[in-house]
């Protein structure tokens, strides 16, 4: 292993965290809008972000991002490789985002709605100053494990060029043919990436859970224990996950 | 911009329906696998000894935060340099399996966990062996609460199999991506193999739910 080698590694690792952040960002906004859009009165608003909720997490990340980017092209929009790459795993990884909201937006205990409702709040007054304030910190653990989730999907834009980490990979695979080296090296620099998230995200969850005046869960040094009959795993990655 | 072709679409029909045949089997032996493996992890994080829970952990995190598609590739380049050389599928049989064991392992934990107390305590009243308790109490009570969340894994799996077209197995993402890069048209071959995973992955999940009410209480 050269320094040239360890150079393509690193700028792998930047774009990878570019890529991260991006599809982060909109996945937030798509889960925030899809999930609060889930609760709404209206049946045509549930009903409508039910069904981008279960087409998102119906079909697969990888044949999305193929679609934006072999196949729109076609219609007469190109994308660059990084945008579809943020496109792809913002929209299917709000989709999962969005039902981690609401299952925390409904999981407020009701007497705080009621108590908004006699204050006479405005709808949107109670969400904003009384529901999210209180579901936020309870998101963000399984919000925690979605941003793991999406780290590896960045994986996934390798296969459309995207010069990020695992695309490195391939190139430092091709130069040297140290295939077990360099693809060990990969998975390690990917742990630690995710090493680091989890522990920042661990952080912001103290501070949210201590702004409300409750005590953060108890977790080990890089696992988390999650109950299964709650948000268990399984909202993560599977449609049928019901939170 | 192209038009919508329903014949082109039949022309490529029975192609990638035999991708999904492929899809559906490394689907199946990768849950097989996950299942398996993934009881092995939680019987081992279970153990009194840190000698074996402490590398367990290690490496069921390390499987668990790195991506799929970097192991596959690892399994795909490496295995043969080990002298270990599988067809393709094989393969991705191998790496799903393996990275949806360590979900499948805190499955198994929760599940096991969700026993209670008294039914540990029943079995040492009962002066049951250690292998008794497990497999005449404990385990027959924890698959049942297990079977929903073991199927949304499987779902899971079924939606990351477009990875192992990257390891050349000729599943329904790599047949699409084929006959779009011979005629130069890639909208219906990839539109129509994103609608075949919402098809059989919706109603699959629909099902679980259903399963879930039964199963759980």
């Amino acid at each position: 292993m050269t320094g040239a080698l360890w150079e393509l590694f690193f700028k792998g690792v930047w774009i990878t965290v570019q890529l991260m952040v991006y599809s982060a960002a909109l996945a937030a906004v798509v889960a925030f809008g899809i999930g609060m859009a889930r609760t709404s009165r209206l049946w045509i608003v549930r009903f409508l972000s039910g069904v981008y909720v279960e087409f998102f997490r119906g079909t697969s990340a990888l044949v999305l991002m193929f679609w934006l980017f072999f196949a729109l092209p076609l219609l007469g929009w190109q994308l660059a490789g990084m945008w579809a790459g943020t496109l792809a795993l913002g929209l299917s990884y709000g989709a999962y985002g969005s039902e981690v909201v609401r299952g925390s937006i409904q999981a407020v205990a009701p007497a705080q709605r009621e108590a908004a409702i006699a204050l006479s709040f405005t709808p949107w007054q109670r969400m904003r100053k009384v529901i999210l304030p209180q579901a936020v910190p309870e998101m963000l653990p399984p919000f925690n494990n979605l941003l793991i989730e999406l780290l590896k999907g960045t994986a996934l834009a390798s296969l459309l060029s995207i010069g990020e980490l695992t695309f490195q990979a391939k190139l430092a695979r091709l130069s040297t043919g140290q295939s077990a080296q360099v693809y060990g090296i990969i998975l390690v620099l990917y742990f630690v990436i995710a090493f680091v998230v989890t522990r920042i995200m661990r952080l912001l969850e103290r501070r949210a859970k201590a702004s409300i005046g409750r005590a953060p869960e108890k977790s080990g040094w890089f696992s988390r224990r999650l109950p299964i009959d709650r948000q268990g795993p399984q909202v993560i990655t599977a449609p049928g996950g019901k939170p | 911009m192209n038009n919508w072709s329903w014949e082109y679409v039949g022309d490529i029909l029975p192609d990638l329906l035999q991708g999904l045949w492929i899809t559906v089997q490394a689907t199946l032996y990768g849950s097989l696998v996950a299942f398996a493996l993934g009881l092995v992890w939680a019987l081992l994080l279970r153990s009194p000894s840190r000698w074996v829970t402490w590398p367990v952990s290690i490496v069921v995190e390390f499987i668990r935060n790195t991506p799929l598609l970097v192991q596959l590739f690892f399994l795909f380049f490496v295995l043969p340099g080990w002298g270990l050389t599988f067809p393709a599928l094989a393969t991705g049989v191998i790496g799903l399996g393996l990275h949806y064991s360590t979900y499948t392992a805190e499955v198994y934990r929760a599940g096991i966990d969700g026993v209670p107390e008294g039914q540990w305590e029943a079995a040492t009243a009962l002066s049951l062996s250690r292998r008794r308790t497990w497999t005449s109490v404990i385990l027959p009570q924890a698959f049942r609460r297990v079977v929903p969340a073991l199927g949304n894994y499987v779902i899971a799996m079924f939606k990351d199999t477009p990875m192992l077209a990257a390891i050349t197995v000729a599943e329904m993402l790599f047949r699409a991506n084929s006959i779009g890069a011979t005629t130069f048209d890639y909208m219906e071959p990839i539109t129509v193999v994103g609608v075949l995973f919402v098809v059989i992955s919706y109603p699959t999940s629909l099902l679980l739910r259903a399963l879930e009410r039964r199963l759980v209480r």
